[in-house]
């Protein structure tokens, strides 16, 4: 049951966001702004303190969530919110560090920071709003567009293979992933709620649409019809083989959590292996300022 | 206007006398400077810096991350600096050009940080082993858009030190990225090194606001044009943005904005140039003729003008310690009263440009360039001293 505020008036999400920011971007029918309801829900849900929340974007339609986040909140470079996280959460082990970006910008101009950061482990919640194209910039084939899906850059069809996101970063090394679409919205605030509590790499994906560029372009309908679409061709296959969880055009999607295990995580295993080689001379990072800092007087 | 300064960290400080070559050497600037954090990628000639940091860094309170490559490496670390870490990458050639994209993103969210790059021959990859001065115009314009940006160039293992030192307290006290151009000779030579007591090192804090969160703006200024910082992680729930943005941080692309943030990003270097602009200099009151020259080659032309003493012509020296912001106003003070300019530098001529715009036609340049690969030789450099000398 989600907390409700006392003031029925007021929408339980507003305090999370940049309220001064609005209206956002974002276009009729478009399911980034659901996910950050989700994201909200999930933030009152599981109590984080939210001054230690991080909130790092890449570019893209979803990179602009860190704008209306009312959170530390960075909008980074093409590619590259995740390796930005890593530094972040190495220099304040403290932080909860999420990254909230979109397909294109994770997997393939970030394809290399995701799959290194799932293999490391490093303690990171992943949000992966999969479009299934590049929006941003009017419609281009990403590496997550279905086979014969039309784009801007594949007018006639897209004919290369997709990524399965799931099944990349669960080989990856990722301890916790999961799938669903912007019509699980509850579903979604849960994940989101147990990736806060999940030490180590996880990875979130949301299918959601983009109704001016990817539906249309395929006669897909409008953003109801979207809804409707995912509602009848979602499949809850919790710990389904992620191999067996690739998406098609118009076809079923496999959603849940698929992937919900332990392994130390980058930081644990670095603190580990200093200790045992560095004894008592091991000064661990603990993101409080450092000595200098703290009489910065001048 | 003085900054405030405070003690080194002494935990990071290998008080000593060192023999330590340049890339061992800056790895100790580094740490005497309260960087806590390096994030890089393997690259030679550089490695051997982040090699050294790997090793010291678990010891002072900090921590080194081998990144996939140098957008991973040259972003992670301004995480580390919004994280409250002081920071810094290392690398080369090649690297160098993969991490212009967020040399941009610093300069543009006025992230602290410093770019060792320890200069080898180019284009591409070019001379691995050998040395190179080529990256100078890349360290000042390679990112796309209009920013100003610090560099500097030792000319020795202890300048690796001493320098290191200062690029950090630049980019702390300017919030820039500073570029610390070291080149292969410099890099991998071995030669003493004296690291001072702790309590004798000065360093630039962080430009922390000690503003509530209701008061703090991000990027309002308080007529020093240089905005107050905070960390994540501290309550303030700022944003920070590689998009245009008004001093709330927040995106607002318009033209008044643009120019607003835009010329404060340069300004606030170009009109602190003096007081940035570091050089030595060497009998330059009656010089009719005056060598410029940074890095390893100033040590060559040491040679060629102490040659051209012997001979008796009269040749003043001029070392660029700073190279960018390019030291204009002393060039063309030089440039009313000298003959000529002689520039020999590790390229086909790139501050020799700089040389000739600010000396505005008043005295010739003499560019006395080379391709890479290994240095000048004396004879070369004296040859332009001599046909200066005639002009």
């Amino acid at each position: 049951m989600l907390n409700v505020l006392q003031d029925d008036t007021v929408n339980p999400v507003e305090q999370f966001l940049r309220t001064d920011r609005m209206p956002h971007i974002w276009c009729p029918g478009c399911g980034i702004g659901t996910t950050v309801n989700s994201f909200a829900r999930a933030l009152i849900d599981s109590k984080v303190d939210l001054d230690s929340i991080a909130l790092v974007s890449g570019i893209g339609c979803t990179g602009r969530v860190a704008g209306y986040v009312k959170l530390d909140s960075f909008h980074t470079t093409h590619g590259r919110a995740i390796p930005f996280a890593t530094g972040l959460k190495l220099a304040n082990p403290k932080l909860n560090v999420v990254v909230y970006s979109g397909d294109g910008d994770l997997s393939a101009i970030g394809g290399n920071h995701l799959i290194h950061a799932a293999r490391r482990n490093i303690d990171l919640k992943v949000i992966c709003v999969n479009n299934l194209i590049y929006a941003m910039t009017g419609g281009q084939t990403a590496p997550t567009t279905p086979g014969h899906a039309t784009t801007s850059t594949n007018p006639y069809g897209t004919f290369e293979p997709a990524f399965n996101l799931p099944a990349l970063v669960d080989a990856a090394g990722a301890v916790y992933v999961a799938r669903w679409t912007t019509f699980h919205v509850r579903q979604l605030a849960r994940s989101i709620s147990e990736a806060f509590a999940k030490k180590g790499f996880s990875f979130i994906e949301v299918i959601s649409p983009c109704p001016t560029l990817y539906q249309r372009r395929n006669k897909m309908g409008d953003g109801l019809d979207t809804m409707k679409y995912y509602k009848e061709a979602s499949k809850v296959k919790n710990g389904a083989p992620t191999n067996e969880v690739g998406l098609t055009l118009n076809g079923e999607i496999a959603v849940g959590k698929f992937v919900d295990r332990e392994r130390p995580d980058y930081q644990t295993l670095m603190r580990a292996q200093y200790v045992e080689s560095l004894g008592e001379r091991y000064i661990e990072v603990t993101g409080n300022a450092e000595p200098e800092m703290e009489c910065a007087c001048g | 206007m003085k900054t405030a300064t405070m003690k080194a960290d002494p935990r990071g400080v290998l008080t000593g006398t060192h023999f330590l070559d340049g890339d061992h050497a800056c790895c100790e600037g580094a740490l005497a400077a309260g960087a806590r954090f390096a994030a890089g990628y393997p690259i030679t000639p550089s490695t051997e810096v982040v090699e050294r940091f790997a090793s010291r860094v678990p010891t002072v309170g900090g921590s080194f991350i081998q990144m996939e490559d140098e957008l991973a490496a040259s972003i992670a670390l301004q995480g580390g600096v919004w994280g409250g870490a002081k920071a810094f990458t290392v690398t080369s050639g090649p690297g160098f050009s993969l991490m212009m994209e967020h040399i941009g993103y610093a300069a543009m969210t006025e992230t602290p940080c410093v770019f060792v790059d320890v200069q080898r021959g180019g284009p591409s990859t070019g001379l691995p082993t050998l040395p190179a001065q080529a990256d100078m115009m890349q360290a000042r314009w390679g990112s796309h858009g209009d920013y100003e940006i610090i560099a500097l160039c030792p000319n020795s293992p202890q300048e690796c030190f001493d320098l290191t030192i200062t690029a950090f307290n630049l980019a702390e006290e300017y919030r820039v990225p500073v570029m610390f151009m070291m080149d292969e000779v410099v890099g991998h030579m071995t030669e003493k090194v004296v690291i001072p007591p702790a309590d004798q090192i000065e360093v630039v804090p962080r430009k922390h606001t000690k503003k509530s969160v209701e008061d703090y703006l991000p990027y309002g200024t308080n007529g020093d044009l240089v905005p107050e910082m905070a960390h994540a992680g501290e309550g303030y729930k700022f944003h920070v943005t590689g998009l245009t943005h008004d001093e709330r941080g927040y995106p607002n692309m318009t033209p008044a904005t643009q120019d607003q943030l835009v010329k404060r990003l340069q300004n606030k270097i170009r009109n602190a140039a003096d007081r940035i602009c570091l050089f030595e200099e060497d009998r330059l009151d009656n010089a009719e003729v005056v060598v410029v020259s940074y890095g390893i080659t100033s040590r060559v032309a040491q040679r060629a003008i102490d040659m051209a003493h012997e001979r008796g012509l009269n040749v003043g020296k001029l070392r660029l310690i700073t190279a960018w912001p390019f030291p204009d106003k002393k060039i063309s003070g030089l440039a009313q009263r000298v003959k000529a300019f002689v520039v020999p530098e590790l390229n086909l001529g790139q501050m020799v440009r700089e040389v000739e715009r600010a000396a505005g036609g008043k005295a010739k340049t003499l560019a006395v360039p080379h391709a890479g690969g290994g240095v000048h030789n004396p004879e070369e450099i004296l040859k332009a001293i001599v046909e200066a000398s005639r002009c």
